[in-house]
């Protein structure tokens, strides 16, 4: 593990000191000709530098948000300093800087938009804290709006309702069209649109590994469970994170759906069009990226046929569909209009288990006492159900269906006012580790103190962003990377199909935990 | 972009120091980007970083984890077939401390 200083946790949250400029190196790699080319973004001969006409071009397309975006007009003018989410940020909390608060990191935007779009900023600048654009200024905004995660816990205790994640969005977007688009996300992107997922995992290697889970689960348990992809007329399109194909404990929750799947005796597949959920035209506040990723979805299920879509565990991608699939992909009108368009597989578990349909065996997790982290994105954008607070009571409901030992984390930092992983928004990459590790310092501080007033052996989840963060920042933490676990994972453990094998239970989890 | 020398020759690598050409791969560019990590590519390193590259090559993507799980545990026996073993060759994670000795490219996405 790499040499990093990694913030002490507590019984009892404390706000830090102020520390400024303790994040100011923080910056993760700038897109290069390759990746911004890809993105029909501009770009300059040497990585890093900025347009020509940059401050121009920056200011008009700023021009051209706050008109197209009402919000973000509100956003910029309403903030009245009153403190309120100074200490709500989690890399604020972890960092201790400053320019981590989030009315200061608004404020990057704020204090350029006062200049240039203000009476009293193009008269008086001092007397309003405004500023002149300079490159200094973008080298600050690039820096501290990758250090924000979207994750929208500030904008839950502002009495306006400020955002931040709009204006982390509209800065970023405008930074990337000025030759600053992050590498990370401009890498994978493209990915999407030519390949069909983040991975860039072509079909062949996906037909491959599907085959390979079918055999896996066949052995384990000597049923038959099927993974099909593109097959046409099932009743139901999966569209999932390509990392539940890939990593761990992702495809273990892969495997829950799968089973619940058959247990329900319905036709689904996924698509090799549309595998992948994710979608970081969000992140990266592009709109036309963020329709054209959403647009493979219509096709593969048009394609295919299906009546019905249904979202893996993935958190942004269920804010994407939640809120926006339908002005980005539909109308829908050719999908069964008696079911939620689209549908989360929570809300297809927990209807199965509200019918009884599934033969469940709880004490299949015995070995482990359960804690839920509600995924920023379903957990301030969705809803899992069609109640107000459904997002929350579902997966917790689905998880205490299955397991008999469960206990929440501190209620301050669950439900709405969960915090974020570390790792969302774009930023879950190699080069913003320390970000990353500092910034989980929060969530893991909650967790340890489950673990050890609750003896919580295991934390599950619902985004694959969440899971493979806390699988590289819980050893950081003391902690062991198979603690985190995947909602279905449980459900996969607990459920028996028909003709399953007295003695076939899955019994790994039980030894790796031992 | 960058480069690394070994044995006098040059190979570009990215900001993260993966090989930017695959095809120039040698297995002294492997030892050498191990060395920088202070790791000692031992047989065990190897029977991994081989099989990468017969995936990369039939499939144009790294293994997935149960793939490559599941390969080892054929090959090297069952008690091996098992993400802890492959966690304490590569403590950086097999998929992309792996991949880097091998000259593939860096997976992406939410892994």
């Amino acid at each position: 593990m790499a040499d990093y200083e990694i913030p002490e946790t507590h019984e009892f949250p404390i706000i830090p000191s102020i520390m400024e400029g303790a994040m100011a190196h923080s910056t993760p790699f700038v897109a290069g000709e390759e990746f911004q080319s890809d993105m029909g973004f501009p770009f300059t001969e040497e990585t890093g530098q900025l347009i020509d006409g940059w401050k121009e071009k920056f200011l008009e397309l700023m021009k051209e948000k706050l008109s197209k975006y009402r919000s973000l007009q509100v956003f910029m003018d309403i903030c009245v300093k009153c403190g309120a989410c100074t200490d709500k940020c989690h890399y604020f909390i972890g960092t201790s800087d400053p320019k981590n608060m989030p009315v200061a990191r608004q404020d990057l935007l704020r204090k350029v938009y006062r200049r240039y779009f203000t009476f009293a900023g193009k008269y008086f600048p001092k007397l309003v804290g405004a500023i002149d654009l300079t490159e200094d200024v973008i080298k600050d905004m690039y820096s501290y709006y990758h250090q924000c995660s979207e994750c929208r816990r500030c904008a839950v205790f502002c009495p306006f309702g400020i955002d931040t994640a709009e204006v982390t969005m509209a800065a970023r977007d405008m930074l990337a069209m000025i030759g600053m688009g992050q590498k990370y996300s401009n890498q994978i992107i493209p990915k999407v649109h030519k390949i069909g997922n983040n991975l860039g995992l072509p079909e062949p290697a996906l037909v491959d590994t599907l085959e390979g889970l079918e055999e896996e689960v066949e052995e384990d348990i000597e049923v038959k469970v099927r993974f099909p992809l593109d097959e046409k007329g099932a009743e139901i399109l999966l569209v999932t994170p390509s990392a539940d194909f890939f990593a761990e404990p992702h495809i273990d929750g892969l495997i829950g759906y799968a089973k619940v799947f058959h247990a329900a005796g319905v036709t689904w597949t996924m698509s090799s069009k549309a595998s992948e959920a994710a979608n970081f035209g969000l992140f990266i506040g592009n709109y036309e990226h963020m329709r054209e990723i959403s647009l493979r979805i219509r096709d593969a299920a048009k394609d295919l046929g299906v009546r019905r879509i249904i979202f893996g565990e993935c958190g942004h991608a269920w804010r994407v569909a939640y809120n926006h699939l339908n002005t980005l992909a539909g109308p829908w009108d050719f999908l069964d209009q008696n079911y939620p368009i689209p549908q989360h597989i929570l809300e297809f578990t927990k209807d199965c288990l509200d019918r009884d349909i599934l033969n469940i065996d709880k004490s299949e997790n015995d070995h482990m006492t359960l804690t839920f982290h509600d995924s920023c994105n379903i957990a301030r954008a969705s809803r899992i159900g069609d109640t107000p607070g459904s997002q929350f009571t579902t997966p917790r409901q689905v998880i205490q269906a299955v397991c008999n030992n469960y206990h929440d984390m501190a209620a301050d930092t669950i439900h709405d006012a969960t915090f974020c992983c570390g790792g969302g928004g774009g930023l879950l990459t190699d080069d913003l580790m320390e970000l990353r590790i500092k910034g989980a310092q929060p969530r893991m501080e909650s967790l340890k103190n489950v673990v050890a007033d609750h003896g919580v052996t295991h934390m599950a989840a619902i985004c694959a962003i969440c899971k493979s963060q806390f699988t590289k920042v819980l050893p950081y933490y003391g902690m062991t990377m198979d603690q985190i676990v995947s909602v279905h994972q449980l459900v996969s453990n607990a459920i028996i199909l028909e003709g399953q094998g007295e003695e076939a239970g899955d019994s790994d989890d039980a030894d790796e935990a031992a | 972009m960058s480069s690394i020398e070994v044995n006098g020759k040059q190979f570009e690598v990215d900001e993260e120091g993966y090989l930017a050409n695959l095809n120039e791969w040698e297995p002294a560019v492997g030892e050498a980007m191990a060395a920088a990590e202070d790791q000692t590519l031992t047989d065990e390193h190897w029977d991994i970083i081989n099989f990468l590259r017969e995936y990369y090559e039939e499939y144009q993507i790294a293994p997935a984890v149960r793939v490559l799980t599941k390969a080892v545990g054929k090959r090297l026996g069952k008690e091996k077939g098992n993400s802890k073993y492959l966690y304490e060759l590569f403590p950086y994670g097999p998929g992309k401390q792996a991949c880097k000795y091998a000259g593939l490219p860096k997976p992406t996405g939410c892994v």
